[in-house]
């Protein structure tokens, strides 16, 4: 290895678009800060210094929808709350995924009543749920490895069919 | 979508706010903006909509129940223990206090006894709770106002909070560890030196946090004065605790109405005088230092003996007992198939 | 309790036919009321010398259904002065379950009168701000009570998968 490919002069590589423009994505996988309960707390639990997020580049937590990839739909969904999370899920720009993180996003888990949204998948389609009362920091680290996993095995033509759906 | 002009929309929208806005914004004086319910600094989900002179807040509506959670109704039709579980998850940060709150009220229901070592156990997890929730607070409070290490450094010492409860519990954050009776289980043996290392270190790290805020004229410029409450709107709104106290009353209820053995140890109740955001900073901060003083009088007066009441009828058999008895079985049956019945009355 | 015994009896002399009942249990003493003149007994607790209430921890509210008087309100009234605390309770009948706001008393009570309007169903005269206060203003009937479902959803297993799964169109991305 010569002194110019350590100063950066790589010269060229070749490479296929889907896996670069997926490297992209999941390198710099911005999410917003949807912390509702319990769960918010373990998600900043994972953003702060032991578990650090930003070894996936994602510590940039968006208040925004507008600048974000991936809502994080941490905690129970009230219903008054529901028509909230759809607007900014509608604003978010495309490509977006939805990780719901711990049981009650997932399907409502100990809180089975009239006062919930029993699951977030009945708004928001989701990627990843993530299980668990709240889950612990590795377990939301291990379902956005998943989602990032997933994002990679994108292909083309699966964009096209999303943009015509 | 529909037809309606945005502008009348804002016009509905305002005359709806009529009683409670002042009659400067229905002029246009005053501008009422919207904030939350999804807002970076709305920990929990909050909705506020602000009345603005230029940059000075002149009036607030708060809109809450983003977060209600049914847990009453739900609670209703479920068993003691199992109602349990959710007085966990009301203040998630204040998961053991919710849990001795709702024990203590069985307890005096059934007149249930509750050992001594117990009471410790109790005391210790309250405690940890206690230093647990209010870094929480000092870290995000931190982060709103612009200190981000802060936030870092509160969470680094928060896990190692939250290793002790997974130790004794096996939760990080949903603890279940203090049970009608007592506590669920008896503290692991390398429990208390873990305890005592964090105590011993504790101390420098609030020092940490106190040469990164108290001095700092940034904190003080956006504290100081800032969210005054008097003593007598900190009475007639129900205020307790820290916000109580940062008014100039040095009321607490550790030291009013002694509950589990807090009679047993030696505090003080710290107290502001002038009831803005920097008094109760400071009060907060004052009580951590007094949670580690009765953490390191209860690991240094830890009773031997059993942890839990021993009244059969409240309290599940340990397991050593079921392969020897007959009636531990049924007790342990009843137990968890109907659970216990507490006399009628109102406590 | 000898000086709770003389705040009951204080309040005996003060309001003779509007106490209807007095309840001593594990210490603490309820103090049932009627429901007119709820309103005059806190301002007096709050007012009297050797009273002092100054402090509502509480109020809460409980559905007997199906006795009668269904609704119960608590209201935890606490001293700081004399470190003493009193349950005043009122019930209120099923068909009719209006009460006065004890708001102009203790502001504490706003909020927590909203809950029991928006949960409950109970009408508080004289409320500042009688609005829903958890729930969506468009929110029918009062969960609380005893004849409002839980609303319950079943567990999603192999024999109902497809059911549940219509509920969650967007579920099967």
């Amino acid at each position: 290895m010569g002194v110019g490919q350590k100063l950066g002069d790589l010269g060229v590589v070749t490479v296929r678009l889907e896996d670069a423009v997926n490297w992209a994505r999941t390198n710099a996988m911005w999410p917003m800060l949807f912390g509702l309960a319990c769960c918010a707390i373990e998600m900043m639990s994972t953003q702060a210094s032991n578990y650090d997020m930003s070894r996936f580049g994602m510590e940039l937590n968006r208040p925004s929808p507008r600048q974000s990839d991936l809502m994080i739909v941490a905690g129970r969904v009230a219903r008054k709350m529901a028509p909230v999370l759809r607007q900014l899920y509608d604003q978010m720009p495309d490509p977006k995924w939805v990780l719901s993180m711990g049981d009650c996003a997932s399907c409502s888990g100990v809180f089975n009543n009239y006062a919930l949204v029993q699951g977030v998948d009945e708004i928001v389609p989701v990627d990843v749920y993530v299980a668990g009362c709240p889950p612990r920091p590795e377990q939301l680290i291990h379902g956005i490895i998943t989602l990032h996993e997933r994002v990679k095995q994108e292909r083309f033509d699966y964009w096209y069919e999303k943009e015509r759906a | 979508m529909t037809t309606v002009p945005e502008q009348y929309e804002w016009e509905e929208s305002l005359q709806s706010l009529k009683n409670l806005v002042s009659e400067r914004a229905l002029t246009g004086e005053t501008m009422v903006l919207n904030m939350g319910p999804q807002h970076p600094s709305t920990h929990g989900v909050l909705r506020l909509a602000i009345e603005l002179d230029g940059e000075t807040v002149v009036n607030c509506i708060p809109d809450i129940g983003y977060l209600h959670t049914g847990i009453e109704k739900n609670m209703e039709s479920k068993k003691y223990e199992g109602a349990l579980v959710m007085t966990d998850r009301m203040d998630y940060l204040n998961n053991m206090g919710n849990n001795l709150a709702y024990c203590l009220a069985i307890e005096k229901l059934a007149e249930l006894d509750v050992p001594i070592r117990g009471q410790y156990l109790r005391v210790i997890g309250a405690e940890l709770t206690r230093i647990n929730s209010h870094l929480v607070w000092l870290g995000t409070h931190a982060m709103d106002i612009g200190a981000m290490s802060l936030f870092l450094y509160c969470f680094r010492e928060r896990e190692r909070i939250l290793d002790m409860f997974e130790m004794i519990s096996g939760q990080r954050m949903m603890t279940s560890y203090i049970r009608p009776g007592g506590v669920w289980r008896d503290i692991t043996p390398d429990f208390l030196p873990t305890l005592r290392g964090f105590l011993n270190d504790f101390p420098r790290r609030i020092d940490e946090y106190e040469t990164l805020l108290t001095n700092n004229p940034l904190w003080r410029d956006r504290t100081q004065g800032i969210g005054y409450v008097s003593l007598d709107d900190a009475l007639a709104m129900g205020c307790t605790g820290p916000t109580l106290r940062g008014s100039g009353i040095a009321w607490d209820i550790r030291k009013a109405m002694p509950y589990s053995a807090y009679d047993q140890f030696d505090f003080d109740v710290p107290v502001g005088q002038n009831g803005d955001v920097y008094d109760r900073y400071m009060v907060r901060v004052e009580e951590l230092r007094q949670s580690v003083r009765i953490l390191n009088q209860a690991v240094e007066k830890l009773p031997d003996g059993p942890f839990r009441s021993n009244n059969r009828k409240y309290v599940p058999p340990p397991r050593s007992e079921l392969g020897r008895s007959m009636e531990a079985v049924i007790h342990h049956f009843k137990l968890w198939t109907e659970g216990f019945r507490p006399p009628k009355g109102e406590v | 309790m000898p000086e709770l015994d003389a705040v009951v009896e204080a309040l005996k002399s003060a309001f003779p036919d509007a106490i209807e009942d007095v309840l001593v249990f594990r210490g603490d003493t309820t103090v049932t009321v009627s429901r007119e003149r709820l309103l005059d007994i806190c301002r007096f607790c709050r007012d009297t010398e050797g009273l002092e209430y100054n402090f509502l921890s509480d109020v809460a509210g409980v559905d007997y259904y199906p006795a009668e008087p269904r609704f119960g309100l608590a209201y935890n009234l606490y001293s700081m002065p004399r470190n003493a605390s009193l349950r005043l309770k009122v019930m209120l009948p099923g068909d009719d379950p209006t009460v006065d706001s004890v708001t102009p008393v203790y502001p504490a009570a706003n909020w927590q009168e909203r809950e029991y309007l928006d949960l409950l169903g109970i009408t508080f005269n004289g409320h500042p701000d009688p609005r829903r206060i958890l729930l969506p203003d468009d929110w029918e009937g009062h969960p609380l009570r005893k004849d409002y479902p839980l609303g319950y959803e079943t567990v999603q297993f192999s024999f109902n998968y497809d059911e549940i799964t219509k509920h969650k169109p967007l579920a099967q991305k």
